[in-house]
């Protein structure tokens, strides 16, 4: 297994806000990547936003901006 | 063979979304069901098909697009998920069965539906819904433009209406999505309920509904969602409230092919062409003795549909001499328009249908409108 790292985290409530999400990254230049939900975070299945911390700023003003269905915002090692 | 049958469904798409379908199919895991690309593919599709929807039917927003089979659904989930026992709710005698028989199974359990009457030409009057308004009106569930005849109605006078006094509106726009001007916003629409595979140019089995955020319908199907699976109700948020079970993502992702090809033609173009090509029609039919034409061909907004009759002949014995002997597809009998028919005084009869796309030519056009003159020449 890789050596794990600190991520800065975004859950939604639906696979569709993730999709926004990814869209608008992408289109703004911001870092990150979808990956399943951790189970630190919620046991089941998903899929989150899994970012490098210092990108934590830019990100939760995107999702606050675009009013994306966020169920949560986490720093966790990954 | 001549198609002109394109109100139940457009035979010619744009060839990419054929090649979309065949490439999802090659190409795409379950969407929303894991993040590795084959997965994320189809969930970026589909997520783009639900920005272009947005877009087109002026959705405040895209998590609002909801996708089903086709508008059958739509509208039953939208009937059945926002209207109940004791709840007044207004149509109109234009409407297809997959408006009609949701509101008569509403009635059936306890609902109150009243309807707008169309007169023997087909038309209704706005001032109807006024009248028929009462306090306890919750919706309105209305078509755009007629399957049978082609006629607009005027969704903004009626969502204006509806917006007035606190009722919700639905709107049928199976004739109309990617034909006439739709605009959630404006027109004060609460949700449009569409399919993919008529004026949309898209797949069959794709459909779906764009709702108002703040509409909350009831989910009537329950199940996988992908997300918050260990709540042991549906999820919430739109479009997983709606969207229980593996979307047809091979389907969607033709539908999106369509729509971007609208896109880039047009709505306006698209729609200028295949009105142009039915009126060139009526044109050449009106004045055909023993022709007797159905529906309001004065309207600047209509669907491009023309629908006749010929003598007291069964509209089905027209339909079929005109495929057996010029190969021309039309759609003879009820149309699934039952109480359109009866104001029309068509219910014995039927009628025969005609309907353009994109893809039709001023010379198939023309070849069908020489066709009624042979027919009626011989039997009239």
């Amino acid at each position: 297994m890789r050596e794990r790292q600190n991520r800065f985290v975004v859950t939604f409530r639906t696979t569709t806000g993730a999709m926004a999400m990814e869209q608008l990254c992408h289109a703004a230049g911001l870092p990150g990547r979808l990956i399943p939900v951790p189970r630190a975070v919620t046991a089941g299945c998903g899929m989150c936003w899994s970012a490098p911390p210092e990108s934590r700023d830019a990100l939760e003003e995107l999702v606050m901006r675009e009013h994306l269905d966020v169920d949560g915002l986490y720093e966790l090692l990954l | 063979m001549i198609y002109l049958d394109n109100a139940a469904t457009t035979l010619y798409k744009p060839p990419q979304v054929a090649q979309a379908v065949l490439s999802a199919m090659e190409n795409f895991g379950n969407c929303g069901r894991g993040t590795y690309e084959e997965a994320l593919d189809a969930a970026r599709v589909i997520y783009d098909a639900r920005v272009r929807l947005a877009r087109l039917m002026g959705c405040p927003r895209a998590d609002h697009v909801c996708f089903t089979a086709n508008s059958t659904e739509a509208l039953n989930i939208a009937v059945a998920g926002l209207f109940g026992p004791g709840d007044h709710v207004i149509s109109t005698d234009l409407e297809h069965n997959s408006v009609l028989r949701p509101l008569y199974r509403l009635a059936s359990q306890g609902g109150q539906v009243d309807f707008v009457p169309a007169d023997r030409q087909g038309r209704i009057d706005l001032r109807d819904f006024e009248r028929l308004m009462t306090p306890g009106t919750r919706g309105v569930v209305c078509t755009h433009a007629s399957n049978l005849i082609g006629d607009a109605v005027d969704i903004g006078r009626i969502g204006a209406l509806c917006r007035e006094r606190g009722a919700l509106l639905i709107v049928d726009a199976s004739q109309s999505a990617g034909v006439l001007d739709i605009d959630m916003e404006r027109q004060n629409i609460d949700v449009v309920c569409f399919t993919g595979h008529k004026s949309l140019l898209g797949p069959q089995g794709t459909g779906g509904l764009c709702v108002r955020p703040g509409v909350e319908i009831r989910p009537w199907k329950v199940g996988g969602t992908g997300v918050q699976s260990y709540s042991e109700t549906q999820p919430a948020e739109y479009p997983t409230r709606l969207e229980a079970g593996t979307l047809n993502s091979h389907g969607l992702a033709g539908l999106r092919a369509a729509l971007a090809f609208l896109e880039e033609t047009g709505t306006a173009p698209i729609h200028a062409r295949e009105a142009a090509l039915a009126d060139r029609f009526y044109r050449q039919v009106r004045d055909i003795p023993g022709v007797t034409l159905y529906g309001n061909y004065q309207q600047e907004q209509r669907a491009p549909i023309v629908t006749l009759n010929l003598g007291d002949i069964d509209s089905g014995e027209v339909s079929s001499e005109l495929s057996e002997r010029w190969g021309i597809a039309t759609r003879p009998g009820a149309h699934c328009a039952p109480r359109l028919h009866r104001a029309l005084g068509t219910q014995a009869q039927g009628a025969v249908r005609f309907s353009w796309s994109f893809y039709n030519t001023e010379d198939e056009t023309d070849k069908a409108a020489e066709a009624i003159r042979t027919l009626a020449g011989e039997v009239l």
